[in-house]
């Protein structure tokens, strides 16, 4: 214990799919770690204090704020940043093709949160499951739209 | 400025034992479980510990469980928790409906009840229903355990009688007899702090209590008097405008708060008539 205080240990977790161990403070924001220590830029900072959602991943399959977790919170566990979600994902598409992206950057948030919905989500489902992640250009209708467009092309072939 | 998040040591105790001994003769430690709040007071640098105790993996905290008539629900639900629980729903809907508004589902999957509760702000959503529901929190230090009512917990903004060795448990809710309702206003339906909130109960002793009017959570006895004794809303409404006195402050006015507190009584009433 008292070693333990002087010399954090290393934390090992996976991220999208690759386990990975790092070498940080275990306070250090694990947003910070993804993007200055594994280099995954995706994730954006907007607020920084859990009010905008841009930097949403998935945590053992729930959507969290990355800048409110400490690093030490991801040990043993699941990481998923939006370069785990395939280029041809079904949401990426819908988000190109509907224009749910403009300035794209709450889109890696936006598309993260939208991976937890239920199948086939009603419009108010949508408007709940993204509730916490904020958009300043497209007014959100876009985005409503690519979401339940790809819910219904996920339903009706691959994943 | 922000904290140097370098800096800061972390406690990571595997049972609750292990943490109470540590919160006795590490301290001051401040805990940490979802984060949603520590990690704001972080970024804007209002959080002056260096020392912090992770509770987050104390899984037998998070247990929520009926005990003969009482509910029970550990310090370490989420709100997410809270809203997919079947014993919450049926006993204490309006919990269910208070978890629902807070935030958006990102800090609901992390946000805790015994967090919300330590944390003391004036506008906790869910600290409203305790206070109708009269809650019992139950705190806990490496000797034993003690139960403090929730009308009795707060002593001032942001102050409570919780010690620097105790943590907060649990919560224990006696059955709540009479319709249950909640409303929270603010500038947006999410993500968003109170103006005004309010819990309440209609009973033959209507029982009501508003957030972000006072420096802690409030009941008021004068205006649930009033109703119980028949007199119609708008008197209770009057008696209500007379007995709290609200702030102006950065999210709203004193004026708009009495007149909301207001016409959310008459909401309360009239929805539950």
């Amino acid at each position: 214990m008292a070693a333990r205080k002087r010399t954090p240990p290393l934390v090992e977790m996976t991220v999208n799919g690759e386990a990975v161990t790092v070498d940080r403070a275990p306070m250090v924001r694990l947003l910070d770690v993804l993007r200055e220590d594994l280099h995954l830029t995706g994730t954006k900072e907007g607020c920084g204090e859990g009010e905008c959602g841009a930097c949403t991943v998935l945590l053992d399959g729930e959507p969290v704020c990355s800048c409110l977790v400490p690093l030490a919170q991801a040990r043993g566990r699941e990481v998923v940043t939006i370069e785990g979600v395939p280029a041809d994902h079904p949401l990426k598409r819908a988000f190109v093709e509907e224009g749910g992206a403009q300035c794209g950057m709450c889109t890696p948030g936006m598309i993260m949160a939208a991976l937890s919905l239920p199948a086939r989500p009603s419009l108010d489902a949508v408007r709940a499951g993204l509730a916490g992640n904020l958009c300043r250009c497209t007014g959100y209708e876009a985005i409503y739209r690519a979401v339940q467009k790809a819910a219904s092309e996920r339903i009706g072939g691959a994943e | 400025m922000r904290t140097a998040l370098s800096r800061l040591t972390l406690h990571e105790p595997r049972t609750l034992a292990a943490a109470l001994k540590l919160m006795r003769r590490a301290g001051p430690l401040v805990p940490v479980a979802g984060c949603t709040d520590v990690y704001v007071q972080l970024q804007f640098g209002t959080q002056p510990a260096l020392a912090y105790v992770d509770l987050s993996r104390l899984s037998p905290l998070r247990k929520i469980r009926r005990q003969g008539d009482v509910l029970v629900i550990g310090a370490l639900a989420t709100f997410t928790d809270l809203i997919c629980s079947r014993l919450v729903r049926k006993s204490l809907p309006m919990l269910v409906a208070a978890s629902r508004e807070i935030g958006g589902p990102q800090i609901q999957h992390r946000g805790t009840i015994g967090g919300n509760i330590a944390n003391g702000s004036p506008a906790g959503d869910s600290l409203p229903v305790f206070a109708v529901a009269e809650a019992v929190v139950v705190l806990a230090n490496a000797d034993g355990e003690r139960r403090v009512p929730f009308s009795a917990f707060y002593t001032g903004y942001r102050r409570s009688v919780l010690q620097s060795d105790e943590l907060i448990v649990a919560v224990e809710i006696p059955a709540v007899e009479g319709a249950q309702w909640f409303r929270k206003v603010g500038t947006r339906a999410a993500q968003a702090i109170s103006k005004v909130v309010m819990a309440a109960v209609r009973s033959p002793h209507p029982r009501i209590a508003l957030g972000s009017v006072a420096p802690t959570v409030v009941r008021l006895p004068q205006t649930e008097a009033t109703l119980a004794s028949g007199a119609g809303i708008a008197e209770a409404q009057r008696v209500l405008k007379e007995e709290i006195r609200p702030i102006d402050d950065l999210r709203s006015t004193a004026a708009y708060r009495l007149q909301v507190s207001a016409n959310l009584l008459e909401a309360f009433w009239e929805t539950t008539a």
